[in-house]
């Protein structure tokens, strides 16, 4: 009977294979382990795998609702649209497509809340809107979010998953990595205290950025995490690249995490860092 | 008027015969001292760090070089930045600062290495840092794009209060062929995806990105070269005089309002 249900079911876990966190029927097979797992038990577990333990890639507002405190959060409203530099064919559509299938509107939510009880000014990215890609909206909504941490005094969380810098919008997309750098910038004058969370994928243009410069630079466990990718990395030298190259232990290892954190405890971790720049 | 097209220019800005920064730095100053090291490991030779003069004004420079044979593009790495190029630059970026020495960089690369090295030693946050360090500069900062500028490995010595680009130079999120790739999964799409990619010199002082156009003229090369060299030295002098007598938080708060106000959008109705 199970088996039944189970092949019954392959192609809804194959339109999930993509990890996005959007109810698309009410089971999901996890990519690792194949274990095909009731929706709602997924939710309840933090989109981490109860057989496995294998994290799901998070929508903005699961992310939201398991980091800030109930209620607290109010998102930043800054009346920008996304536009087509480039006069790509299909690229408003897409948008548009993906605003309907998400319910989100662009790659990034940025606004104020409450991490247990601490103010914070915090962004998510959301890996289902053309791979987190960073355009010229979400590369304004971090900057003006930053910015809004520095006037109010408050400490800057944001939670990373990208491709990089969006191809659709070209050169423009590019310059979005010095303008958030140059924020990152001032919030260093200003002592701010920014905490990165890297999760998986987080690459590119926002690896070569704002993500990797925080004072502390977290991520979740088997997160990838790099500049190039794999792919390009591979063709380039000729060879397969070795085991668990990429991953968050492989950046912790080397140099470039100051913790890797399991997602239940991301938010309790959080609010004791921002206690230690407390009182200071 | 002779209009060349996206692709000729690219394939232009490729070109091994095309000069190289060294070629630049060497025509452009009347004196130039290369300095090495990232201090930490290595001296990466994809970027050349140094100090140079223009009469009495002293200049750090920090600058992308490919190879000018083949055995040198082996040593430069193709002028393809490891991440101790950027920390090598950082170095420099800092002593500018120290010792109010205005910087000027030139920028030459089909981008940051892809490599398992590279990706060990952080390429990632190694451009950030360098585009961080550059943006806290408190002297004036001219970046110039003299052959191929990809990606975030050309950014990372990009952060100018002034970025100047030569005519026949490109700017780009990536290679036309990694875009091509990417959007369209057809790397064989290159030249297509060049022209809708906007990297000319044009496209991107129609973008506000670059500030000016420095003008190749078409004929015998080495006097373009020569008349190149000349222009660009005039525009650095002009520019530093420019920013003579500038307070040093001016001078940074002029770079940061440039890139802060790269972007296109639009902004929504009120009645939203």
């Amino acid at each position: 009977m199970i088996v039944d249900k189970m092949k019954k079911r392959a192609p809804t876990a194959k339109i999930i294979k993509n990890n996005v966190d959007i109810p698309i029927g009410k089971w999901v097979k996890c990519a690792k382990c194949n274990e095909i797992i009731y929706k709602e038990i997924l939710r309840e577990n933090f989109n981490i795998c109860p057989s496995c333990g294998a994290y799901f890639r998070m929508h903005i507002n699961k992310r939201l609702e398991t980091v800030i405190d109930e209620g607290t959060y109010e998102k930043f409203d800054l009346g920008i649209d996304t536009v087509n530099p480039l006069n790509l064919e299909g690229y408003e559509e897409k948008i548009k497509a993906l605003r309907n299938k998400t319910g989100i509107q662009e790659a990034v939510s940025s606004g104020r809340g409450k991490i247990n009880g601490e103010d914070v000014i915090i962004c998510v990215m959301d890996s289902g809107f053309l791979m987190g890609s960073m355009g010229s909206v979400v590369g304004e909504k971090i900057a003006y979010s930053m910015e809004k941490a520095i006037e109010l005094n408050l400490p800057f969380i944001i939670f990373c998953t990208s491709g990089g810098a969006r191809m659709q919008e070209g050169i423009i997309s590019l310059m979005q990595m010095a303008k958030t750098t140059a924020a990152v910038s001032k919030m260093n004058d200003a002592g701010i205290l920014y905490i990165s969370v890297l999760t998986d994928p987080t690459y590119g243009g926002v690896t070569a950025s704002f993500a990797t410069i925080a004072d502390i630079v977290l991520a979740e466990p088997g997160a990838m995490i790099g500049f190039a990718g794999q792919r390009v990395i591979s063709q380039t030298i000729g060879e397969s690249l070795p085991e668990g190259f990429q991953t968050a232990e492989f950046l912790l290892e080397h140099g470039f995490v100051d913790k890797i954190v399991e997602r239940k405890e991301l938010k309790d971790t959080l609010s004791k860092l921002i206690k230690y720049h407390k009182n200071n | 008027m002779n209009k060349k097209t996206a692709w000729e220019k690219v394939e232009i800005a490729r070109s091994p015969k095309r000069k190289t920064a060294l070629d630049y730095i060497e025509k452009i100053f009347d004196e130039f001292i290369e300095l090495h090291g990232d201090r930490n490991c290595k001296d990466d030779k994809a970027i050349v760090c140094g100090l140079a003069k223009i009469g009495n004004q002293n200049f750090t420079v920090i600058a992308e070089q490919k190879g000018r044979t083949t055995k040198e593009n082996i040593e430069r790495n193709f002028g393809m930045p490891n991440p101790e190029s950027y920390r090598k630059a950082i170095r420099f970026m800092k002593q500018a600062d120290k010792f109010n020495r205005p910087v000027i960089t030139f920028i030459d690369t089909k981008g940051a290495y892809p490599g398992i090295e590279a990706e060990e030693k952080g390429q990632g946050e190694a451009i950030a840092s360098s585009m961080l360090e550059m943006s806290k500069l408190k002297v004036p900062v001219i970046a110039i794009v003299i052959g191929e500028g990809s990606s975030g490995g050309a950014l990372a010595i990009g952060i100018g209060n002034r970025v100047l680009m030569l005519e026949n130079a490109i700017y780009s999120i990536l290679s036309p062929e990694g875009y091509a790739s990417i959007l369209w999964k057809d790397s064989s799409r290159a030249k297509e995806a060049a022209e809708k990619m906007r990297l000319t010199a044009q496209d991107l002082y129609d973008l506000k990105v670059i500030d000016k156009i420095i003008k190749e003229p078409s004929g015998d090369e080495e006097e373009s070269f020569f008349k190149v060299s000349n222009s660009l030295k005039r525009e650095i002098k002009a520019i530093i005089l420019e920013f003579k007598g500038w307070n040093k938080e001016d001078i940074c708060e002029n770079r940061y309002q440039k890139f802060r106000n790269i972007g296109e959008y639009k902004k929504l109705e009120e009645s939203l």
